[in-house]
């Protein structure tokens, strides 16, 4: 790992020989494709603080400010770190290729930029974007036996997210690392840029501070300075969360949610649902967790947002023609379909009348569509990931499903129109498989013997379905065997959890090492596992394995084969028209 | 079942100062803290905020006991830890306060005081305080707080 990034960095810099280990770094980086006409920050850093006079800066040959038609700006030592910097804030380019060098004494590093048009006219009036955040196959195949059926050997059905005739493979990773988070791989759909782990609508520079990082616009700035499109950001994790979040947000902290929630009030998406209302409260208000005394739903309501907080409100806001819907649903994350349905647990007594994601994505169409200028729609089901990192499988199965029917609801609303854009795309996956099925009828006292593989995985016996799809009872006698590949020390069931979302791991008195749970140690099959991560880990954790885009709808014959994540903003952007000043 | 392992890493003045604070809440649950339960705190609880009970308003400032679990704690040894509802599992990042949930109480202690794992049931006695605070040490925002505390394990 560390030969390959010295290998790399000798190759950028086309310095073989050289000592590679403090050189300039320009951001964007390297192999970077920018919209063209969208807002970046153009940064160099130099190190061992020299002077502006020991450095040059050229872009295809000519001095960098010459090609932005704006001067940048030096500073000597910046913030006191060991460190200058030559700036630019909210630089532009027409297409082209860009060929970027920065010269400091004998080192010279070189990047090198794609600047792309998009074609007019533009061919997508709607654009709906659903993210199953950490949905890997495994996920699909479960919810596809679970929802569908299975009988000799054929699926009774297809779920929306397969039917869809255009597929490719997504790679995820980010700039710094093979397996990255949730914020920067959203990151990569919502600006068409790689970042690192952890930051939204920035590049990592070497700034102290967590928001003056060097920007990249997000597709809802570009759509809102360039269009009268509306937007809508629709979620059932907490609003100011990462995938929700990389729609509006600047920052290289994903956890900035008090800075989060401004970024969204400055950028107006017409229709923002989620949960996390205490990052809205003024600290004033018992339950909010905002260090100041802003008060985002009087200022939302002042801006001409109605604002709901159930289902119902939801609902009734929608059949009164309301265009701007501030829905805040959980002060956590929204309970997901398992315990909406089933479980009734997460805080879904605290919360009885929580919307799911396919709620909220109906009542969101109906509210965008009506703009004849077009919308722009991201839906994400984000527990998919958060019961993956629990290795509650069920859980997360049961959100595929939600997020199945969420996307036949905008399938019908796209019906033969021919003018929107529907891409269904994991962030990232997880270590995920279905291995066979768990049998209560076969012999022995062990996890392990219950076990059917190869000729004993028979069909699970899981009760009737809903009129939603999802099974009525998963507590049953034969049941799907989902495993997964990365786990702390923790104690697998074999079953359901209907007591509430699977805790696999606790963290010691020690603060760092984490232990098996041991309220999953006791039971009849309970099996005892040896972690086989990190000791600092508690639950599973992300993987590097490509995910499944499917998508349909003008532009969406440009996914085949296998694409960078980044490429995903680039569809959107074209079929859109972003391009241009 | 952790306990000999707690104890064998502490100092000899983290031991005293342990033994100290089990000794002395022992005798403060005896006689004058009132008990109050997690959801003996709230009138209302609403996503647009909640209301605290008049039993908890009415016992501000004095000596309260509440029962709740120790979250994941940061240090092996420390002066405050968050107690939670539920039992918590996941100290999430571990850097900011934006994943809690948000009917936390935190507890800051007379002293260092080891701590114990995460998901334990601790019986704690302090001051009760309410209203927002920012601690200036972690720039942790909470709303109800144990101050001048001490737990033991339930
Ligand atoms: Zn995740």
């Amino acid at each position: 790992m560390r030969a390959q990034k010295w290998l790399m960095t000798i190759l950028a810099t086309g310095l073989a020989g050289a000592t590679p280990a403090l050189s300039q770094t320009i951001y964007p980086i390297n192999r970077a494709e920018i919209l063209e006409g969208s807002r970046f920050d153009f940064k160099v850093e130099f190190p061992n603080a020299p002077t502006s006079a020991d450095v040059k800066v050229t872009i295809n040959g000519k001095p960098a400010a010459d090609i932005f038609g704006k001067p940048t700006a030096f500073t000597q030592n910046e913030e006191g770190q060991k460190h200058s910097a030559l700036w630019l804030r909210g630089a532009t380019l027409p297409a082209g290729n860009y060929v970027v060098e920065a010269t400091q004494g004998a080192n010279k590093a070189t990047v090198k930029w794609e600047v792309f048009a998009t074609a007019q006219p533009r061919r997508a009036k709607n654009v709906i974007l659903f993210i199953g955040d950490g949905m890997s196959v495994a996920h699909r195949t479960a919810a596809r036996i679970m929802s569908k059926g299975w009988e000799e050997g054929r699926f009774n059905g297809e779920l929306a997210i397969d039917d869809m005739p255009n597929m490719a493979l997504i790679s995820t990773s980010g700039s710094d690392s093979i397996v990255t988070d949730s914020a920067n791989s959203a990151h990569a759909y919502t600006t068409g840029h790689k970042s690192c782990v952890n930051a939204l609508g920035v590049y990592c520079a070497k700034n102290a501070l967590t928001l003056d990082h060097p920007k990249v616009e997000t597709i809802s700035e570009v759509i809102k300075r360039r269009s009268k499109m509306t937007i809508g950001v629709v979620t059932n994790a907490e609003i100011e969360d990462a995938t929700p979040a990389a729609m509006v947000a600047h920052t290289r902290r994903r956890s900035d949610y008090n800075d989060i929630v401004k970024m969204f009030y400055d950028v107006k998406p017409d229709v923002i649902m989620g949960g996390g209302s205490p990052n809205f409260l003024p600290k004033t208000t018992p339950g909010s967790k905002r260090t100041d005394d802003l008060d985002f739903i009087a200022q939302f309501k002042a801006a001409g947002y109605t604002i709901a907080t159930t289902k119902t409100e939801m609902n009734a806001a929608a059949a009164s023609g309301t265009k701007k819907l501030l829905g805040l649903y959980n002060t956590s994350n929204v309970d997901g379909a398992f315990d909406l349905r089933l479980a009734k647990k997460g805080s879904v007594a605290k919360f009885p009348d929580q919307p799911d994601v396919a709620e909220q994505t109906r009542a969101a169409i109906d509210m965008l569509k009506s703009n004849e200028d077009g919308f722009f729609l991201m839906v994400e089901s984000g527990r998919i990931d958060k019961y993956s990192h629990s290795l509650d499988w069920e859980r997360a199965v049961f959100d595929t499903i939600m997020l199945d029917n969420a996307v036949k609801i905008a399938k019908d609303f796209a019906g033969e129109r021919n003018d929107t854009l529907i891409i269904v795309v994991p962030d990232h996956t997880h270590a995920v498989s279905l291995v066979g099925t768990y049998d209560d009828e076969r012999p022995g006292q062990l996890l392990r013997d219950k076990l059917g593989t190869y000729a004993d995985s028979k069909a699970p016996n899981y009760g009737p379905l809903d009129a939603d799809g999802y099974p009525t009872n998963v507590n049953t006698s034969r049941r799907l065997a989902v495993v997964f590949g990365t786990y702390p020390d923790t104690c697998d069931t074999g079953r359901p959890f209907m007591d509430g979302e699977r805790v696999p791991a606790l963290k010691s008195a020690d603060g760092k090492t984490n232990v098996a749970n041991e309220a999953d140690c006791t039971g009849p099959l309970a099996t005892r596992k040896a972690g086989n991560l990190p000791f600092d880990a508690n639950s599973g954790v992300h993987s590097g394995d490509d995910g499944i885009l499917t998508a349909m709808g003008p532009g969406a014959e440009k996914f085949r084969g296998h694409k960078p994540n980044t490429y995903v903003f680039r569809v959107m952007a074209e079929a859109l028209a972003l391009g241009g000043e | 079942m952790q306990q000999p392992i707690l104890l064998a890493r502490l100092s000899r003045r983290g031991l005293f100062q342990g033994l100290a604070t089990l000794a002395f809440c022992e005798a403060a649950f005896a006689d004058e803290a009132a008990a109050i339960s997690f959801d003996g705190l709230y009138k209302s609880f609403g996503v647009l905020g909640f209301q605290f009970s008049d039993r908890a308003t009415s016992l501000r400032g004095q000596e309260v006991r509440m029962l709740g679990y120790m979250a994941p704690p940061l240090k092996p040894e420390s002066h405050f830890f968050v107690l939670t509802r539920e039992p918590l599992a996941i100290c999430p990042f571990c850097q900011s306060d934006a994943d809690w949930p948000v009917d936390i109480v935190v507890v800051f202690m007379k002293a260092v005081t080891p701590m114990v794992s995460a998901g334990q049931k601790v019986a704690v006695s302090g001051r009760l305080e309410i209203g927002s605070a920012i601690d200036a040490e972690t720039g942790f925002v909470s709303q109800i707080r144990l101050v001048d505390a001490s737990f033991h394990v339930a």
